[in-house]
């Protein structure tokens, strides 16, 4: 039977579902009922990893370190993992100190095309002994040549994984089935996938993922995450199952830590909301719905229109403050045509 | 007119672009350009412009220490640590290209006249340029500013493998100099590479916490800060003046690059190069007592 290891972002993606103020009683709570369900990985942290909390994104409400402390004393199986983009979290200031609280799995990060910016971080986790990951964002906006390469790169750096990630919700089945078939196929190292909702395809897009090679697949409890959210957890695990995948969790215990996440976690679960569908459609990263909704309000200006003129300008994730000045200019053009 | 003779020390895209500024400097003139490859297309372009170049790195001003005053140092963090014991030696007035940040930071918008007489001249960061007049600007218009966070976005194709090695340090440095050159209590600073296809100009946004913002005065502040920065740099614009949103105070800059060795999207380049050549030109002044034939004179 294919075995598939799964990796649980519930307490990190899940922190742009609630604009990053997961406390550590949340946290705590939810790693424990993951960690008792056979979940292999559970990643904690900011929405964008390690030393991401900002204006720009928004500011968590605990402290990196007080998450990593907490959540590390109640896994008894499960790996601590996190998520770094170089760029906002750095060595010295954010991962040197998470691996020194026990941090076992490092997910290094860049957009799709960047790879060569984990060179130091994936290499720094390897060094310490910590298993690391690379991370490939917005990996829509790469044809599967260039993936290959950037993964290659990561490779070469230390990774021991890659996993691409659909960021912005916009692949359907059949692009997820080339390009993880393609990367599968070529690339000696396992490979991953990490599905947004946005387009209601992220369950099919993982299983896709799986029949395609695909051996470490994301999701989080009922999707906790940004925008439309995640691949949900525990949709995916009975599908894996259903299709002959182990995947070392329990049906039922997975079950109840969604039903935990859902009481404890979320004051509402993550819908495909009209917004998302245009985010996704856009090809820009969920987690701009927020700061989108916010800034279209201020300016009185359509966010569908804002999502679409951030997709025409191809910003990645990480460029939230460009929804400002889109929104500024929309309103301008507006004001001019009265 | 009596010019400062410069060596640029890394054959990369700042190196190749500050080759080119100072060759339009009516008070510099580059009697070396040093890179470690041969093959290095910057190497290339200085030998068909006629600039005396070099492939064996540091060892080329070793070996000829007498032949300039002033280096600038375009390697990179790693490789400026090196290089700096060895300058300061052989007596070498340096101005370093890369996020070190063993000399003096300077932006000269802010602290030119208290960095002329420094011997490793820092300059900080392309995020840093763009955002530290900003800073300084908000913290004169306000009594206490307790929070700064600078977001660049720069074209990935402006970012050469220095660059990408140094994140760690750009985000380091970018954030010590905020603090210390604007007296903002704390600061953040984030970098994003941006690959799409045309290439997007260089853009900074800062976001600041302050107790009472007044943005009047904000925005007059800014207004001076912007033509400082512009003297030296021509294609800094302010394209969102001092906004108060979501409470914080929001800036946008946008910077246009004069596509000397990049092509104009590469304003990040063209932000430090600037600078970097306004200092040394001053320097150049001081130590000549000489002045520019035209106010407005190239590289100004």
């Amino acid at each position: 039977m294919k075995k598939i290891i799964v990796s649980d972002p519930t307490l990190r993606d899940g922190n742009h579902a609630l604009g990053h103020q997961l406390n550590v009683r949340q946290m705590v709570m939810y790693a424990a009922a993951s960690d008792a369900a056979g979940v292999a990985i559970v990643e904690v942290g900011h929405g964008n990893g390690l030393g991401a909390s900002s204006l720009q994104v928004g500011e968590s409400a605990i402290e990196d370190l007080a998450m990593l402390g907490a959540v590390r004393a109640v896994l008894k199986h499960a790996k601590l993992g996190v998520h770094i983009i170089p760029g906002f979290g750095t060595i010295n200031k954010n991962l040197k100190p998470a691996i020194e609280a026990g941090v076992d799995v490092v997910r290094v990060a860049s957009h799709c095309t960047e790879a060569d910016t984990t060179q130091r971080h994936i290499g720094y986790a390897r060094e310490k002994g910590r298993v690391a990951y690379g991370v490939l964002m917005m990996s829509h906006m790469a044809a599967k040549e260039v993936l290959l390469n950037e993964c290659r790169k990561m490779e070469s750096y230390g990774a021991e994984a890659v996993v691409l990630m659909d960021s912005a919700g916009a692949y359907l089945p059949a692009d997820v089935s080339e390009r993880i078939g393609f990367l599968a196929r070529n690339l000696s190292i396992p490979v991953g996938f990490h599905g947004h909702n946005n387009l209601g395809m992220a369950v099919a897009n993982s299983a896709a993922a799986a029949e395609a090679g695909a051996t470490l697949l994301d999701g989080s409890a009922r999707g906790l995450g940004a925008g439309a959210g995640n691949t949900p957890l525990e949709v995916m695990i009975a599908v894996l199952h259903r299709m002959g995948y182990s995947t070392d969790v329990d049906l039922y215990k997975i079950l109840d830590a969604a039903d935990l996440a859902e009481r404890h976690l979320m004051p509402k679960i993550p819908t495909i909301s009209s917004l998302s569908i245009a985010s996704g459609l856009a090809g820009v990263f969920s987690g701009f719905a927020k700061h989108v909704e916010r800034v279209a309000a201020e300016y009185g200006v359509d966010a569908r229109e804002v999502f679409r003129e951030l997709g025409n300008r191809k910003v990645v994730a990480g460029q939230e403050d460009v929804a400002i000045e889109v929104a500024i200019e929309l309103a301008a053009r507006k004001g001019e045509e009265k | 007119m009596p010019r400062l003779n410069v060596a640029i020390l890394g054959s990369g895209n700042i190196g190749t672009d500050l080759l080119i500024k100072t060759m339009r400097s009516s008070l510099l003139r580059c009697v070396l350009f040093v890179g470690r490859n041969l093959q290095s297309s910057g190497l290339a372009k200085a030998g068909s412009l006629g600039v005396p170049i070099s492939w064996r790195g540091i060892e080329a001003i070793v070996e000829k220490p007498h032949i300039c005053d002033l280096v600038f140092d375009a390697t990179s963090a790693l490789d400026h640590q090196t290089h700096w014991p060895i300058l300061d030696r052989l007596g070498k007035i340096v101005v370093d290209m890369t996020p070190a940040r063993l000399g003096a930071m300077c932006v000269p918008a802010v602290n030119r006249d208290s960095c002329l007489e420094k011997r490793n001249i820092n300059m900080v960061t392309c995020g840093g340029q763009a955002a530290i007049p900003l800073a300084c600007a908000i913290r004169q218009s306000h009594r206490d500013v307790s929070y700064v966070e600078i977001v660049s976005s720069i074209a990935a194709r402006s970012a050469g493998p220095a660059t990408r090695i140094n994140l760690d340090e750009y985000v380091e440095t970018t954030e010590k100099a905020l603090v210390a050159l604007s007296g903002c209590r704390r600061s953040k600073a984030i970098l994003i590479l941006n690959p799409a296809d045309p290439c997007i100009n260089m853009q900074t946004t800062l976001f600041a916490k302050v107790a009472q913002p007044n943005l009047e005065r904000c925005r007059a502040a800014v207004a001076v800060m912007e033509k400082k920065v512009q003297d030296y740099v021509p294609g800094y614009q302010v394209i969102v003046p001092p906004i108060y949103e979501n409470g914080r105070i929001v800036i946008m800059v946008r910077v246009q690059g004069s596509g000397d060795h990049l092509p104009t999207y590469a304003g990040n380049l063209d932000i430090i190069d600037c600078a970097a050549v306004a200092m040394a030109e001053a320097i150049a002044r001081k130590h000549f007592h000489v002045t520019p034939q035209t106010k407005n004179g190239p590289g100004l």
